[in-house]
């Protein structure tokens, strides 16, 4: 591939990989797709959210899932940076603590994938039968 | 934060929750002055000159959600613990400008990190707006918007893997090609 310089050359790039590529997700219909929203304030930055971030942008890519990857700002569990918060279409979000590579694969592989709640699960919108 | 681009990353999201529709990161290098300087304007609701007082307060933030606010503390003690300054203006309805100075050469500047990456996942999440980078040196300028971004790219998703590396080679090679100091 020619090397990428110049917008002209991304605009290039943009037609010769045209039938490959699907419209923005987000704008058509956000309740559809997979929802992930990184926690990236201070604290999460300072946790590596950015490799968090990077890590679910590609991973999820790479295995063809309808997912829109966001950041967010801090929720307020500095202690458990870098945090995620995962909202499955028709499903209420689900916040993860501690998200490093590892966790995140087994957030993608477990929950995104098979819907299966996986441990580090912070209680932030947890609801008890009664409520 | 171990990086010039972890701090960009940060303290973009103030001017984001300012509702600026206009933010402009720039970061100037030069080697016989012997100083880099970041600068990040934008056109936000800006703040009172009593809050202004207190933005470099950990122990101060606008949030609900914790007490301490650290990322203008943080970035103020990583330039004037690499020989340079710190400033912050603000006005309110008007915006926030914010300057951060480093001695070039001292060995406690943060390196620059990846830019390419920072700007990114920025544009990736910023869409209310116009984000304009600009990255100077004395080999020339650099100047990427997002607004331009998606004028060029459209409606297509960023996430997309062609798209993705476009963009990312994009920044890369203009960075190199104006010899950007790590």
């Amino acid at each position: 591939m020619t090397k990428i310089k110049t917008l002209a050359d991304l605009r290039k790039m943009k037609e010769e990989a045209q039938s490959k590529i699907k419209l923005r997700e987000n704008s058509a219909n956000p309740d559809q797709v997979v929802q992930v929203k990184v926690g990236m304030a201070t604290c999460g930055i300072a946790s590596g959210a950015k490799e968090t971030m990077k890590y679910f942008v590609e991973e999820l890519e790479q295995e063809a899932i309808d997912a829109v990857v966001t950041q967010t700002g801090c929720m307020g569990y500095c202690y458990a940076e870098p945090t995620v918060e995962v909202k499955l279409p028709g499903k209420e979000p689900v916040v993860y603590g501690h998200v490093k590579k590892e966790k995140a694969r087994e957030i993608i592989d477990s929950y995104i994938k098979r819907g299966e709640l996986v441990d580090g699960i912070i209680p932030v919108s947890f609801k008890t039968i009664d409520d | 934060m171990k990086t010039l681009s972890e701090h960009i990353l940060d303290i973009v999201q103030n001017s984001v929750s300012a509702k600026a529709t206009l933010i402009e990161i720039i970061v100037e290098e030069d080697k016989i002055a012997d100083l880099c300087s970041l600068v990040i304007r934008d056109n936000g609701c800006g703040m009172s000159k009593e809050t202004l007082a207190k933005a470099i307060n950990p122990f101060f933030t606008s949030r609900t959600t914790r007490k301490v606010g650290l990322g203008i503390p943080l970035l103020k003690h990583s330039a004037e613990a690499a020989g340079g300054s710190f400033s912050l203006e603000s006005e309110l309805n008007v915006g926030t400008v914010l300057t951060a100075r480093f001695q070039l050469s001292n060995i406690d500047r943060p390196p620059r990190g990846d830019i390419a990456e920072t700007l990114y996942l920025t544009f990736l999440s910023y869409t209310d707006g116009n984000l304009v980078y600009r990255h100077k040196t004395e080999k020339g300028e650099f100047r990427i918007s997002s607004d331009e971004l998606k004028e060029v790219l459209g409606d297509v998703s960023y996430q997309q893997k062609e798209i993705r590396e476009g963009i990312l080679e994009l920044i890369k090679s203009n960075l190199e090609e104006i010899e950007a100091t790590k």
